[in-house]
C-alpha cells in the first residue's frame, strides 16, 4: 500500500505488544481503558485506606499532615478522573457499537487517541508524587491557597494532568456522540436505544459542554501561576469566588458524568434479570435528559458558604431539590421493574438492587444540604463526605461493579464465578456501609472534613474506628473480584452467546464478539430485539457468501499525537522547550494521520 | 464499483457525514470555551478604576496620585489621563482603538466571504475558483492576525500587560486565544491549499472537506464579532 512521503506504513506486524499500541478496535481500546483504570482504582483505593488507617484512632501518627493532604486530594482526583469516569468509558467503548448494531464507533483512530492521551494524563497526574509532592489542596483546588504563593508544584501536575485528560475526555465524547448519531443499526431508532446508550448519550453531551469551562479555569490557573496574572488572587484584585464557580460549573455536571453511566448499567441489569422489559423506558430516558439539564442549574448549592445572597440561594437550593423528582422517577421504574419479575439473583443482579437502595440513601441526604441552612452546618464536615461515598462508592462505583458481572462473559467468553461474586459483593456491600454510614454521625456532631488527626474525647473515636473496619472490607471485597478474574481466567471461554437471556443487541453476537462485532449488521424491530427474535424464532442471518467486511487498520498515530500532547504538557511542569518540541510532533501526526489510507 | 463503495463506507443513520456532524458538536463545545471566557471579562469590566481603561473615563485627580504614588500604577499609565475642565477630574483616554479594530474587523468578515467563494469553487468542482479563494481566506486571516499583534504591541506600550489589572490580564486572554483560533484556521485551510496540489487534489470529495473547515471558520469570525461587540462597542 502506497504511502504518502515522510509517513509511517500502517502497521502489519503480527506482535502482540504493538498490536495492542496501534489497535483502533474498540473493544481492545474499552479493555484497554479498563485495565488502566482498574490500576488507578486500587492506586486510589490504597490512598483511601492509607487515609483510613491515619483517622482510626486519634493522634494518629501514620503519616503526616503534608503527606495526608496530598493522599486525599490525589483519592478525590484518581477516583474521579482515573477511575469511575475512565471505568464509564471502558463500558461504553465496548459497548456501544455491539449495543446499537455498529462495526465499530465514527472515528476508530480518535478512540485510540482518546486512550492514549488519558493514560500519558493520568501518569502525570500520579506522577506527582515522586516530583516534589502531589497536589495537596483538596480536588477543587480552592483559590488562593492552590496559588504559587500557598502551594507547591503539585498544583502545576493538577492544571496540565486535569488539561490533558479534558482533551482525552473531550475527544472521546464527541467521537461516541457522533456514533450514536450516525451509526445506529436499520431500526434502531433513538427511542429504541437501550437506556445504557441513552445515559451515555447523556454524558457525552454533558462532558462536551462542561469541560471547556473547566479548561478556562485551568488555563486562567495556569496564567496565575506562571504568567503573573491575578485572575484568582485578591491581593491583585482577582476573585477567588470565580474559581469556584467555575469549578463548579464544570463539577457538578461531572458529577452526573459519574452517575450516569452506572444508572444506564442498572436499567441494563434490572430487566435481563427480572425476565421483563424495562417499567416505564421513556420515563427513565426523559429523566435522565431532565436531570442532565437540571445539572447546569445547581452548581452554586456547592458554595453556600460563601455569601451568594438570600435569593441566589434560594434559585439554587430549588433547583439542587428539584433534581431529586427525575431521580425518584427512575428509582420508582426500577423498582416497578423488578415487582412481578422473576429475578434471578445473580452478582450483576445483587450489585444492581444494591446500587437502587445505597444511591437512593446517597441521594436524600443530598436533598438535607441542598437547604442553605441545613449545608451551613454540614458544609466541610463528615456528613457530606458520607453523602459523596454513597453516590460515588454505593451509586456509581456499585453500578461498574453490576456491569462488570454482567458484560463480563460477553469480554471474555468466560463467567465470573457466582461464588466468589456473592462475597465479593456482601463483603463489599458491609464494608461500604461500615464505612461510609458512621461518617453521618461523624458529620453531625461536628467533625470537619480534611483533618488529618483529631484529640480523643470529642465522641469520634468510635465512629473513626468502624468506618476504618469498614473501609477495609470494601477493600478486602475488592481483593475477591481480582481473585474471581484470575480464577475463572484459567476456564474454558465457554459463556455462550447470551449466556443471561438478555434482550440487547451486544448479546446478538458471539461472545467474545468477532473484530467485525457483526457478521450482518442486525435489522432492530423492538426495544428488546434478541428477544424479539427468540419470541419470533427468527434466527441470526448468514453473510452472503464472498462478502468483505473493511475494517480501519491499526495506525501509529494516535500514540504519536498523544505524545505530542504529553509533550506540550510537559513543557510547563520542566522546560518550555519540551512544549516547544511536542508541536511538531503533533503536527507531524496529524500530517501522516490525515495522509494514512484507512480505506 | 469503487464509487458504489464509497456510498455503503459513508451510510449514515441521518445522512448527515458523521465528521461534519462532529465538527458542529465541537463547535458547540466552543461556545462554552468561549463564553467562559467573555464571563469572566464581563465579572472584571465593571471593577476597572485605574488606567489603562477601555474606554474614556472620568476618575479623580487625587485618586490617581494616590495610585501613582503606592506603585499601583505607573508614570505611562498617568499619561493616559490629562486634567479636565472641571476641578479636581482627570479625563482618562480609553485604550482601545475602535477605528482600527474595525479595519481588522472588516478583513475578517471579508475573509469569511472569501471563504464562501471557495466552498462554492470545491462543491461546484472549479478547483481554480477554490484555490485562489482559498488563498484569500488565508492572507486575509493573516492580516487579520497582523493587526492583532500590533494592537497588542500598541497596548504593551501604553501600559496594559497581563499583570497590569484583570482588564489585562482577561483582554489578553480572551482575544489571545481567538487569535490562536484563527492561527489554526490558516494553518488548515494552508493544509487544504497544500493538499489541493497533489496530482488527486482533494480526493472524491472536496467540496466537503472544504466545507468543514469553513464551519470552523465562520465560526471564529463569528466568536469575533461578539467579542468586537462585547469589549469594544458597548461602553463600560
Amino acid at each position: 500500500m502506497a504511502t504518502a512521503a515522510g509517513t509511517i506504513a500502517a502497521p502489519t506486524t503480527e506482535s502482540v505488544v504493538w498490536s495492542w499500541i496501534t489497535t483502533v478496535d474498540h473493544k481492545r481500546i474499552g479493555a484497554l481503558y479498563g485495565v488502566t483504570a482498574f490500576i488507578f482504582f486500587l492506586i486510589g483505593g490504597i490512598e483511601a485506606l492509607l487515609i483510613r488507617t491515619q483517622l482510626a484512632v486519634p493522634n494518629g501518627n501514620v503519616i503526616n499532615a503534608e503527606l495526608f493532604n496530598q493522599l486525599f486530594t490525589m483519592h478525590a482526583l484518581t477516583m474521579i478522573f482515573l477511575a469511575i469516569m475512565p471505568l464509564g468509558a471502558a463500558f461504553f467503548n465496548y459497548m456501544v457499537p455491539l449495543m446499537i448494531g455498529a462495526r465499530d464507533v465514527a472515528f476508530p483512530r480518535l478512540n485510540a487517541l482518546s486512550y492514549w492521551i488519558f493514560l500519558f494524563g493520568g501518569l502525570v497526574l500520579v506522577s506527582s508524587f515522586i516530583f516534589g509532592g502531589a497536589p495537596d489542596t483538596g480536588w477543587f483546588a480552592y483559590q488562593p491557597i492552590s496559588s504559587s504563593q500557598f502551594s507547591g508544584s503539585g498544583m502545576d501536575f493538577y492544571v496540565i494532568g486535569l488539561m490533558i485528560l479534558g482533551i482525552s475526555s473531550l475527544a472521546a465524547a464527541l467521537n461516541f456522540a457522533v456514533t450514536i448519531i450516525n451509526l445506529r443499526a436499520p431500526g434502531m431508532t433513538m427511542m429504541r436505544l437501550p437506556v445504557f446508550i441513552w445515559m451515555t448519550f447523556i454524558v457525552m453531551f454533558l462532558l462536551i459542554l462542561a469541560l471547556p469551562v473547566l479548561t478556562v479555569a485551568l488555563i486562567q490557573m495556569l496564567f496565575d501561576r506562571q504568567f503573573t496574572t491575578s485572575f484568582f488572587l485578591p491581593e491583585g484584585g482577582g476573585d477567588p469566588i470565580l474559581w469556584q464557580h467555575l469549578f463548579w460549573v464544570f463539577g457538578h455536571p461531572e458529577v452526573y458524568i459519574l452517575i450516569l453511566p452506572a444508572m444506564g448499567v442498572v436499567s441494563e441489569v434490572l430487566p435481563t434479570f427480572s425476565r421483563k422489559p424495562l417499567f416505564g423506558y421513556a420515563a427513565i430516558v426523559f429523566a435522565g435528559i431532565a436531570i442532565g439539564f437540571l445539572g447546569w442549574a445547581v452548581w452554586s448549592h456547592h458554595m453556600f458558604t460563601t455569601g451568594l445572597g438570600a435569593v441566589q440561594q434560594a434559585v439554587f437550593s430549588a433547583s439542587t431539590m428539584a433534581i431529586g423528582i427525575p431521580t425518584g422517577i427512575k428509582v420508582f421504574n426500577w423498582l416497578a421493574t423488578m415487582w412481578g419479575g422473576s429475578i434471578r439473583f445473580t452478582t450483576a443482579m445483587y450489585f444492581a438492587v444494591a446500587f437502587v437502595a445505597l444511591f437512593t440513601i446517597g441521594g436524600i441526604s443530598g436533598v438535607m444540604h441542598a437547604s442553605p441552612p441545613v449545608d451551613q452546618q454540614q458544609q466541610d464536615t463528615y456528613f457530606i463526605v458520607a453523602h459523596i461515598h454513597y453516590v460515588l462508592v454505593g451509586g456509581a462505583l456499585f453500578g461498574v461493579f453490576s456491569g462488570l458481572y454482567y458484560w463480563w462473559p460477553k469480554m471474555t467468553g468466560r463467567l465470573l464465578n457466582e461464588t466468589l461474586g456473592k462475597w465479593n459483593f456482601w463483603l463489599m456491600f458491609i464494608g461500604m456501609n461500615l464505612a461510609f454510614f458512621p461518617m453521618h454521625f461523624l458529620g453531625v456532631s461536628g467533625m470537619p472534613r480534611r483533618i488529618y488527626t483529631y484529640d480523643s474525647g470529642l465522641g469520634w473515636d468510635f465512629w473513626n474506628l468502624v468506618a476504618t473496619v469498614g473501609a477495609f472490607i470494601l477493600a478486602l471485597g475488592v481483593l475477591f473480584f481480582i481473585i474471581n478474574v484470575f480464577k475463572t481466567w484459567q476456564q474454558e471461554p465457554d459463556a455462550g452467546d447470551n449466556p443471561w437471556d438478555a434482550p440487547t443487541l451486544e448479546w446478538a453476537t458471539t461472545s467474545p464478539p468477532p473484530e467485525h462485532d457483526f457478521d450482518v449488521i442486525p435489522e432492530v424491530h423492538s426495544r428488546e430485539p434478541v428477544w424479539y427474535m427468540r419470541d419470533h424464532n427468527l434466527t441470526t442471518p448468514e453473510p452472503e457468501p464472498g462478502t468483505h467486511i473493511h475494517l480501519p487498520p491499526p495506525s501509529y498515530y494516535p500514540i504519536i499525537i498523544a505524545f505530542g500532547v504529553l509533550l506540550l504538557g510537559l513543557g510547563p511542569l520542566s522546560h518550555l522547550a519540551l512544549t516547544a518540541l511536542g508541536v511538531p510532533v503533533i503536527i507531524y501526526g496529524i500530517w501522516g494521520w490525515t495522509l494514512e489510507p484507512t480505506e | 464499483m469503487a464509487a458504489a463503495e464509497h456510498q455503503v463506507e459513508h451510510h449514515t443513520t441521518t445522512g448527515i457525514d458523521s465528521r461534519k456532524l462532529l465538527m458542529w458538536i465541537f463547535l458547540g463545545s466552543e461556545c462554552l470555551f468561549f463564553g467562559s471566557l467573555i464571563a469572566t471579562y464581563l465579572i472584571f469590566k465593571g471593577e476597572i478604576d485605574l488606567p489603562p481603561f477601555p474606554s474614556e473615563t472620568h476618575v479623580e485627580t487625587a485618586y490617581l496620585e494616590e495610585a501613582l504614588a503606592s506603585g499601583e500604577i505607573t508614570e505611562v499609565h498617568k499619561h493616559l489621563c490629562h486634567e479636565s475642565d472641571e476641578a479636581g477630574i482627570s479625563v482618562c483616554e480609553g485604550i482601545f482603538d475602535i477605528p482600527l479594530t474595525s479595519q481588522s474587523t472588516f478583513v475578517l468578515l471579508m475573509s469569511s466571504v472569501a471563504m464562501v467563494l471557495a466552498v462554492y469553487g470545491a462543491q461546484h468542482n472549479r478547483p481554480m475558483m477554490m484555490k485562489s479563494w482559498l488563498l484569500a481566506t488565508m492572507l486575509l486571516g493573516l492580516i487579520f492576525l497582523g493587526y492583532q499583534v500590533y494592537e497588542f504591541r500598541t497596548f504593551g506600550q501604553e501600559g496594559l500587560t497581563l499583570e497590569t489589572s484583570q482588564f489585562g490580564a482577561s483582554f489578553f486572554v480572551l482575544t489571545g486565544f481567538h487569535g490562536t483560533h484563527v492561527a489554526v484556521g490558516v494553518l488548515i485551510l494552508g493544509s487544504l491549499l497544500l493538499a489541493s496540489f497533489r496530482r488527486r487534489g482533494l480526493g472524491s470529495e472536496p467540496g466537503f472537506q472544504v466545507e468543514t473547515a469553513g464551519l470552523y471558520w465562520h465560526f471564529v469570525d463569528i466568536v469575533w464579532i461578539v467579542i468586537f461587540t462585547v469589549l469594544y462597542l458597548i461602553p463600560a
